[in-house]
């Protein structure tokens, strides 16, 4: 069972209905032992970073714990920038610290927020993109990117008029600034990999 | 692209919770549902009813039609909406746009707006209300402008001038609006032919257009519309 972190953020039910339509059993919790049991934890998170992080609150230790020791974890939007380490949206605020790297706004001369759909060059080396090809269409909705200085993490970028991290992954670390469960066919396929590296891990 | 449901024609179009699992499988970029609240009386099916729809559709949807208050944008957000969009509210109460993009962020905010040519004053638009039945004085160009100042992420531009025709978007419109904000603009109205929504794009200044019965009675797929598209040079997520 993977379970969709509910810390009382935005719509998290979207995720849980594409995990189920991909016949992914998902729980919605926020239960300690559940998230001890699950196969894999995915964090997801419609909200801006101080307030998401803050909801989380006793849970991000418990989180940055088990992905520490080996529990394949994915971060969506929100979720996927909380897996740095700072972030300076609305302040300055800490995030779980599993890749290093900060949050900082998108740079401006361009559309704010990045909203719809954008092609994301997908790197060989990526479980996550297992089976998608070169490249795919994902759907964004952020006003804030990752600057990811992690030299031990795979980066997967879109051209937004830079080159924004769409997505990372580090061992068991994953991460995305698009919404799989947004996505399409494209999206449902990112969640099915996740899926799978999560049975390969739990087996 | 974004494909429109309308719940009122319900009964032409089908079942919402299907239609919008067709499209989405299809491969439709994002869908609209419009007048959902208004004509459905009561609030508790409209939040069953978004619910439902959030179990079939993997794509970002839009749900609007009489949203009045922050709970109600809050509730409809809930149950699996990505965006809500604000009509007559916002003319009524334009710190609903405020309030809500403080609250969930702009890119949740869409400000629809019904627009119709001035006869008084050539090349404005006035912005109509409660499903276009009422004109107002207000200028929609400048509507459009202070939307986004307010708080809005995106503007759905319907005009009712060219709505139903058949014989292109008002592309007059499309560009007066789309040069006055940075927010995306999504055309609405007029769709008959594939080389309306390339004009749209190309002569419009349009991020997105919308399309309701090109898709069901001139039997294109979303799949064909886009292959017309990409091959006239416009990027698509084919």
């Amino acid at each position: 069972m993977i379970v969709v972190i509910d810390y009382n953020v935005g719509n998290v039910k979207s995720v849980c209905n594409a995990f189920e339509h991909i016949g992914c059993e998902a729980k919605l919790s926020c239960e300690p032992g559940d998230i001890e049991r699950a196969l894999g934890i995915v964090l997801p998170g419609v909200a801006a970073f101080g307030y998401a992080i803050s909801a989380l609150g006793s849970l991000a230790e418990l989180i940055r714990k088990v992905a520490l020791n080996g529990k394949p974890l994915l971060g969506i939007c929100v979720g996927y920038q909380m897996l740095f380490e700072t972030s300076s949206e609305y302040g300055r605020h800490d995030g779980l610290g599993l890749v290093a790297g900060s949050v900082i706004p998108i740079p401006p001369g361009r559309v704010i927020p990045h909203m719809g759909w954008n092609m994301v060059k997908l790197p060989e080396d990526m479980d996550l993109f297992a089976g998608l090809g070169k490249e795919k269409h994902f759907y964004f909705a952020h006003s804030y990117c990752a600057d990811v200085t992690d030299t031990a993490a795979k980066i997967a970028h879109a051209d937004y008029g830079f080159e924004l991290a769409a997505s990372v992954q580090k061992a068991n670390i994953y991460g995305t600034q698009f919404h799989p469960e947004k996505s399409g066919k494209a999206g449902l396929k990112v969640l099915h990999n996740f899926y799978d590296i999560c049975k390969r891990t739990g087996a | 692209m974004v494909k429109g449901i309308n719940f009122l024609n319900l009964r032409d179009a089908g079942d919402p919770v299907e239609l919008g699992a067709r499209y989405s499988d299809s491969g439709a970029d994002e869908l609209v549902f419009l007048d959902i609240t208004a004509t459905i009386r009561s609030r508790k099916t409209i939040v069953e009813l978004v619910e439902k729809v959030a179990e079939n559709v993997f794509i970002p949807f839009t749900v609007g039609g009489g949203i009045q208050t922050v709970r109600q944008i809050d509730e409809l957000l809930r149950s699996g909406a990505e965006k809500v969009s604000v009509n007559t509210a916002a003319v009524a109460n334009p710190d609903l746009l405020v309030e809500a993009a403080k609250r969930f962020g702009n890119q949740c905010v869409v400000l629809a707006i019904d627009a119709r040519r001035s006869k008084d004053r050539p090349g404005r638009w006035q912005v109509c209300i409660k499903a276009g039945s009422e004109p107002t004085d207000i200028d929609v160009v400048e509507w459009a402008a202070r939307g986004e100042e307010l708080g809005a992420g995106e503007i759905l531009l319907t005009s009712m001038d060219a709505d139903g025709t058949k014989a292109g978007y008002d592309n007059e419109l499309n560009k007066a609006v789309t040069n006055a904000v940075n927010i995306p603009v999504i055309a609405s109205g007029g769709a008959g032919t594939l080389d309306h929504l390339y004009d749209a794009i190309v002569n419009g200044g349009a991020d997105a257009v919308l399309m309701a019965s090109i898709t069901h009675f001139e039997n294109y797929t979303i799949k064909q519309i886009k292959e017309y598209l990409r091959d006239r040079g416009i990027p698509m997520n084919l």
